[in-house]
């Protein structure tokens, strides 16, 4: 009996030590390798395609036009880390972006003042998340289906409002494409400058208030969440309004991008973001992840389509090597999801 | 001990009734918990433990009754709204967030603020301090899940200590620790107890009830037993509260009991030195031919762990097993029907029967997967096998296409034994297959098992009932805080023997 008792505390001794040392250190920053690693491809693939194209990749202007063409996208994926990190899941986005690009352009047309027809898109698309988050929440539906039903919804909503493509005059809207502040040849856009924007007051809620907290320990456990007395319901509606919120915003981008509303806009976008958050190192069951690592997995996005345009390959190679990216990412974070719990 | 009756409770239930449909999980209890006391919750599975404590928490809602705390008469509707009242929870299963670090889940919805935006630096330094009120001197800015499940245990408990909770509620905390790591969370107990901290325990284990507790209550079936301070009420008192005497119509039912086992040769079956750390101490355990081994003990003495490593549910991290001799690695539930073990689980419900198919089809599952899946079986085969267990068993309705699902709780025990019966095993493995049936299944089951044993198949037989485990085995090990603490001969004892030596043996070795 003794021989038994002083074997067992032998052991749990020795693992205390061991969580100090090396392991602690490793297991403290586990969370973050999927981004380093995210990281490290996005620079693998700036000095791969650098080499290639013979000093023709990075160039000022090609860094900030990868901002430029994908700041829509880093919108959408900052709204799809929330959800992601509680472990839900958002396929709307792509159609709420169409949806509010669409209803935008029409209410310009029809003679709407810019200073109403923003807020206007925005709240459409955190309506529309509202409608997901009660679902999910109150009806327990799965976000899956929830977000689907949203998707079908809003994709509709985008052909009521006009079957074919409605171009923006208003000069507001334009400004916030066209404007370059430049500094050499470097240079960013009104639009730009709102991704950025979204991506700090993102990383800024995610880390310093008590609801951002809410989210990470919903994606952990949230049965715990709701022992621990956190405000579980009302944060896990509001992770999807955030996320219909940016869906507006990314419509609102992207109208200003491409300088007209159109309802077949961001058919499969949701997947792409979906894509860039993982690749950015954001766990899918949750709990893990960071809106920085979505900024990288965007750029890593972005930064792929743009090499196979510049060497003029089929664009089908795209959708390849993304797949080959995912797939990679998603066996590294099992990995560590199941380091971390053969230690517990 | 420092509590006594003149302080005025912290909690009083009166009364309290809660209905889940078809059931009475609690008639009309009553519980009263004083400030600076370790109160333990004592009962067997289903007697009402949890669903009391959910009552006071505000998980569940309750159907009459009155919950005053602190004075004021109180209803709970969330585990928040409990929270603010000063009661805390920490469950058997640590209800923390792995993904965050210590510290933060120390403070989670309590971090210092300014302007609405955390400060680190002062939440750190906060957990620190709680950390530190309860001896744990742990980095706050470590993951969680680099801890052990103990450190994790007391993590809870400090975040308990930032309410400021007047009322602990410990639900099991200590089912998954070692007895150094008991140690350490008793320290910490007593050390609120002696700060004015109410504590309600629950715990399986004697032992550790004993040694923490200032009184105890003890429910059965839903019902309030009887409130003891612990000095009166010894351990066998105790046992014989908790698992009451039920009048048993089974008596009648021919003794297999005393037969004579010829020991001499190979048992079917042995165990040497089985066991997992935090689950199960080191247990020996032989079977032979014909023989009948019954396991007693409470519910979590380790009853259901030890089959389960036999089985290979669970895998042994210490230890060896020998089949017929032959030294035999069990790892998987597969390795065991491979060696002809058979176990059917005590949740019959979620691991041994599926509800959706038929009675025919439930019980060819067995055969089928002990066949391969490639090699169908033949329908006269199947028919046969199933007909002949249908009556065997007398299972009603004696319809083979009948939906599992839709039968009596006894007749679905008779369907999953049927199936393992089935594959032809060697030795049959029962966890409480006579749990929560009708009295008619029971003398069904209890007489087949003993007409098979006398043909020779080896039995381990797991049962609450102490009457059920006398009358059907020879031979009984009984367990007690996840540990063997002897061997029996049922001629040699009757049932006060049995539940003194449940309660009682052994005492000198443990520590």
């Amino acid at each position: 009996m003794t021989a038994t008792m002083t074997r067992s505390e032998g052991r749990s001794e020795k693992r205390t030590g061991a969580s100090v040392s090396v392991q602690g250190f490793f297991t403290r920053h586990s969370a973050l390798m999927p981004t380093f690693a995210a990281l490290a491809i996005l620079l693998l693939l700036f000095a791969g395609a650098e080499a290639f194209l013979r000093g023709d990749f990075i160039t000022p202007r090609n860094i900030s036009a990868l901002l430029l063409d994908n700041a829509y996208l880093l919108i959408l994926a900052v709204g799809m880390t929330f959800v992601i990190v509680t472990g839900g899941i958002d396929l709307s986005v792509g159609s709420v972006m169409a949806f509010t690009g669409i209803l935008g352009a029409k209410l310009l047309a029809e003679g709407m003042p810019v200073a109403i027809a923003i807020p206007v898109i925005l709240a459409g698309g955190a309506v529309i998340g509202l409608i997901i988050g009660v679902l999910v929440q109150y009806f327990n539906v799965q976000p899956f289906i929830a977000s689907l039903a949203g998707l079908f919804l809003a994709r509709g909503l985008a052909f009521v409002v006009s079957l074919s493509s409605i171009k923006v005059e208003e000069p507001a809207i334009l400004w916030l494409q066209s404007t370059r502040f430049s500094v050499g040849g470097w240079y960013i856009t009104p639009t730009g400058i709102i991704a950025l924007l979204a991506v700090a007051v993102a990383a800024f809620v995610m880390h310093l208030t008590r609801m951002g907290r809410t989210v990470y320990a919903i994606g952990g456990s949230e049965s715990s969440a709701r022992l621990m007395g956190l405000k579980v319901a009302r944060t896990k509606v509001m992770v999807y309004v955030i996320s219909g919120f940016c869906a507006g915003l990314a419509g609102l981008v992207l109208t200003a991008y491409s300088g007209a509303g159109y309802p077949r806009n961001g058919i499969g976008t949701e997947l792409d973001a979906i894509a860039a958050v993982v690749i950015g190192g954001t766990l899918l069951t949750g709990g893990r992840g960071y809106v920085i690592g979505s900024m990288i997995g965007v750029f890593v996005y972005g930064t792929i389509k743009t090499i196979i345009t510049f060497m003029g390959a089929e664009q089908s190679w795209m959708q390849i090597i993304v797949g080959a990216l995912l797939l990679l990412f998603i066996v590294v974070q099992r990995a560590i999801v199941a380091r971390s719990e053969g230690r517990g | 001990m420092t509590a006594d009756n003149d302080v005025p409770p912290i909690v009083e239930m009166r009364g309290i009734t809660i209905r889940f449909p078809g059931v009475l999980a609690l008639d009309g209890v009553d519980f009263t918990l004083r400030p600076g006391e370790v109160h333990s919750l004592m009962g067997e599975n289903g007697a009402g433990k949890s669903t009391l404590i959910k009552a006071l928490t505000g998980v569940y809602s309750i159907d009459s009754g009155t919950i005053v705390v602190g004075g004021e008469r109180r209803a709970f509707a969330t585990a928040a709204d409990a929270q603010e009242a000063g009661i805390s929870t920490v469950y058997q299963e640590v209800n923390l967030c792995e993904n965050l670090t210590v510290g933060e889940n120390v403070m989670l919805g309590h971090e210092p603020r300014v302007g609405g935006v955390i400060d680190w630096r002062a939440t750190h330094e906060a957990a620190t301090h709680h950390l530190d009120s309860l001896g744990l001197r742990i980095d706050p800015r470590s993951r969680l899940s680099s801890h052990s499940i103990a450190i994790q245990q007391l993590v809870a408990i400090s975040r308990a200590m930032v309410l400021e909770s007047k009322v602990l509620v410990l639900d099991e905390p200590t089912s998954s620790l070692d007895r150094g790591e008991v140690e350490r969370l008793f320290d910490v107990i007593r050390g609120l107890r002696d700060k004015g901290v109410a504590i309600l325990f629950v715990s399986h284990f004697l032992e550790q009830v004993y040694e923490i507790s200032d009184r105890i209550t003890v429910l059965r079936n839903g019902a309030l037993v009887g409130e003891h301070p612990i000095a009166e009420l010894p351990r066998d008192a105790l046992v014989t509260k908790m698992i009451g005497r039920e009048l048993d119509d089974l008596a009648t039912l021919s003794s297999s009991a005393h037969r004579d086992i010829d020991r001499t040769g190979t048992p079917v079956v042995k165990a040497s030195g089985l066991g997992k750390r935090g689950i199960l101490e080191p247990a020996d355990l032989e079977v032979y031919p014909g023989e009948v081994v019954g396991l007693a003990g409470l519910l979590g003495s380790g009853r259901t762990e030890l089959v389960r490593l036999l089985y290979g549910a669970d895998r042994a991290d210490e230890g060896s097993m020998e089949i017929h001799g032959q030294h035999a690695k069990v790892h998987s539930p597969r390795h065991a029907i491979d060696h002809r073990i058979a176990f059917s689980s005590e949740n019959r419900r979620e691991e041994g029967l599926v509800p959706d198919l038929t009675v025919a089809e439930n019980i060819v599952l067995g055969m089928q997967a002990r066949q391969g899946w490639v090699r169908r079986l033949g329908k006269a085969e199947s028919d046969a096998v199933v007909h002949g267990w249908i009556e065997a068993l007398g299972v009603r309705p004696a319809n083979p296409h009948a939906l599992v699902g839709n039968l009596s709780g006894g007749n679905q025990q008779k369907v999953l034994l049927a199936r393992w019966l089935a594959t032809a095993p060697e030795l049959l493995v029962l966890d409480e297959p006579t749990r929560g049936i009708d009295v008619g299944a029971k003398a069904d089951i209890q007489r087949k098992v003993s007409e098979l044993s006398a043909d020779g198949l080896a039995v381990v037989f797991i049962s609450s009932e102490l009457e059920e485990v006398l009358r059907l085995a020879q031979r009984i090990a009984v367990m007690r805080d996840r540990r063997k603490i002897g061997e029996l001969e049922s001629a040699d004892v009757d049932i006060d023997g049995l539940i003194d030596y449940i309660a009682n043996e052994g005492e000198g070795s443990a520590a």
